[in-house]
């Protein structure tokens, strides 16, 4: 006891002291923190309801969203002089119907200005082959083809009068990492250097994206439900992702 | 009072241990982000005997691959799920696994550690899903302390499910065989005559695609079963016409006892699979180029071939009580 009251007394002032010049020096690289990244679902500028709002897609075909969920990975951050740095296992998944999916916390980021974001819509190549996953990657959570390995990157499931499918249905799970159907994409988008995303020890930014499911159906080919309505990988699966690598987010603003 | 105490120890399991032998390359699967326990292993091969984890409670990975069958399913063509569902294919020997990088016959699982995934969700086979597995263990004793056993804590979830499954299966090496004995030349071990003129015959006529160690080369070809496959195979995974009614080239170790034979069961013996390959080979679309004449094979070869073969046998691995239900 008396011994860790004298290491205690001792700690103190040097905790003091290391924290004094901590703020100091506040985008020292060494030091690490985290920021918010907040994902607002639309639909072409509306908000997004499950089940109960009518959307159109570019062709003019109505539709309603079920389910709407993806995966962000390997968030990516550079500053002005060029440096990336890559956040270790950062894996996350949104899921419209679990709000708080829909605010995720990025951490162990060295505090610094950036100036650009980039990250994976969907999961890399070597996750989807490894052995079994916890956390957003559990299998449990829905977005695993057990078929035939591999993460399900995107997927909407919905109706359309116009689907020809069973019971009106849209089903978009959009996934594979083989060419030619390969649908790994990345998202980039630059940040505003004269408000750059400043993560600091005592500040923890907020990242505002507009996210906006029907980029799904427009951006490189506008999608008609009565002949695209059903798609598990594959040929149809990599025209929704060059659709979606377009338009899915927006950087909207930053709260710093 | 040492030999008191000798006395009151109770003999120490096993350790349970992933023997290479050393006839075997490097595995693809080495444990490494999976540390191999006693308990781990346990755990695993309780799981994979306990039909409860089916939907119906009918099925365990165990009922469809069998130890005396070199995990494979004796007598079934395909494999027979929940509720007497028949699936497709036919139920493939588990062993050696570590050695595989793909998985299932259309080598769409690549880990593994996933591969329970199809068998549990698959509606013809246990016809569940991983929640609900997740839910029965942590309310069926013994489960939870198992589970605290094997990696340190009561909870149970899909990925320490998953790694002690594999704890099991990975563990399953096949690799003492006669021809094994032989290839390593250990004491005593020799082929008769008629194996050794069936050895020689195989690898002339099979081993292309049979390749030693394993017995496969662990590619996907079409030996023209049919003119036109009734289940598309590969080409389900890859979306590649090529890959059209094209299966895993299965591994022949153990063949005497993972009858019936072919993705789809439909050879009962080696006799009707020899003879395939003699006059029954069909010009299927994708046929693979070395069977475009078939292996013509006469009577004294395909016995020559077949006492080959059975030198394949592993009895040590069949009849391990390690591996058995208990």
């Amino acid at each position: 006891m008396k011994i860790s009251q004298y290491l205690l007394a001792l700690l103190c002032p040097i905790i003091l002291l290391s924290s004094c010049k901590k703020s100091n020096d506040e985008i020292n690289p060494n030091t690490k923190s985290s920021f918010t990244i907040e994902f607002e679902h639309q639909v072409n500028g509306a908000a997004l309801a499950l089940n109960t709002t009518t959307y159109k897609n570019a062709k003019g075909e109505d539709f309603k969203i079920n389910v709407f969920k993806y995966y962000v990975s390997n968030i990516k951050l550079s500053k002005t002089d060029g440096t990336t740095y890559l956040v270790p296992e950062s894996y996350f998944l949104i899921d419209e119907l679990k709000s708080v999916s829909k605010l995720i916390t990025v951490n162990d980021v060295p505090t610094g200005d950036y100036t650009k974001i980039e990250y994976t819509i969907g999961v890399d190549y070597a996750r989807n082959f490894a052995g079994a996953q916890t956390g957003a990657l559990d299998p449990i959570n829905g977005m695993f083809w057990t078929w035939n390995s591999g993460y399900i990157f995107v997927k909407l499931e919905g109706t359309s009068p116009q689907s020809t499918a069973a019971n009106n249905m849209l089903t978009f799970h959009i996934g594979g990492v083989v060419d030619p159907s390969n649908t790994i994409r990345t998202y980039s988008t630059e940040i505003n250097a004269a408000n750059p995303l400043r993560v600091r020890t005592d500040a923890k930014p907020d990242m505002h994206f507009i996210v906006n499911a029907a980029a799904l159906f427009t951006g490189t080919t506008d999608i008609s439900f009565a002949t695209l309505n059903f798609t598990m990988g594959g040929a149809n699966s990599v025209i929704v992702a060059n659709n979606y690598a377009k338009g899915l987010f927006r950087l909207d603003h930053i709260h710093n | 009072m040492y030999a008191c105490r000798k006395d009151e120890i109770k003999p120490e399991e096993a350790k349970i241990t992933f023997a290479i032998p050393s006839n075997f390359p490097a595995p693809a699967y080495n444990f490494e982000d999976n540390q191999l326990t006693n308990a781990g292993f346990a755990l695993g091969k309780k799981l994979f005997y306990d039909a409860r984890l089916s939907a119906d409670k009918s099925v365990s990975c165990g009922s469809c691959h069998q130890q005396f069958a070199a995990f494979a399913n004796l007598d079934h063509k395909v494999s027979h799920g929940v509720n007497n569902c028949q699936g497709k294919r036919n139920a493939p020997p588990l062993f050696n696994l570590a050695w595989q990088k793909a998985f299932f016959w259309d080598g769409g699982v690549k880990n593994i550690e996933t591969s329970p995934l199809n068998a549990i969700t698959d509606a013809c086979e246990m016809g569940t899903d991983i929640e609900a597995i997740i839910a029965f263990l942590k309310s069926t004793a013994p489960y939870p302390d198992l589970f605290k056993q094997a990696f340190g804590s009561t909870d149970i979830n899909s990925q320490r499910i998953l790694k002690s499954i594999t704890q099991f299966t990975a563990v399953l090496v096949s690799g003492n065989s006669k021809y094994d004995r032989v290839m390593r030349k250990e004491s005593g071990a020799t082929f008769t005559s008629d194996e050794l003129a069936g050895y020689n015959l195989f690898k002339e006529k099979c081993s292309s695609c049979h390749t030693e160690p394993f017995f496969t080369d662990f590619s996907y070809r079409s030996n023209g079963l049919d003119l036109v496959s009734a289940d598309e195979g590969r080409s389900h995974i890859t979306g590649v016409n090529a890959d059209f009614g094209t299966f895993r080239v299965p591994t022949l170790r153990n063949i005497e006892y993972t009858g019936p034979y072919m993705h789809d069961g439909r050879f009962y013996s080696l006799d009707e699979v020899l003879e395939h390959y003699n006059s029954g080979v069909k010009a299927s679309a994708n046929l693979d180029s070395k069977l475009k004449n078939g292996i013509p094979l006469n009577a004294s070869e395909k016995e020559q071939i077949k006492a080959f073969l059975k030198t394949l046998t592993d009895n040590e691995f069949i009849k391990n009580t390690l591996y058995n239900e208990s």
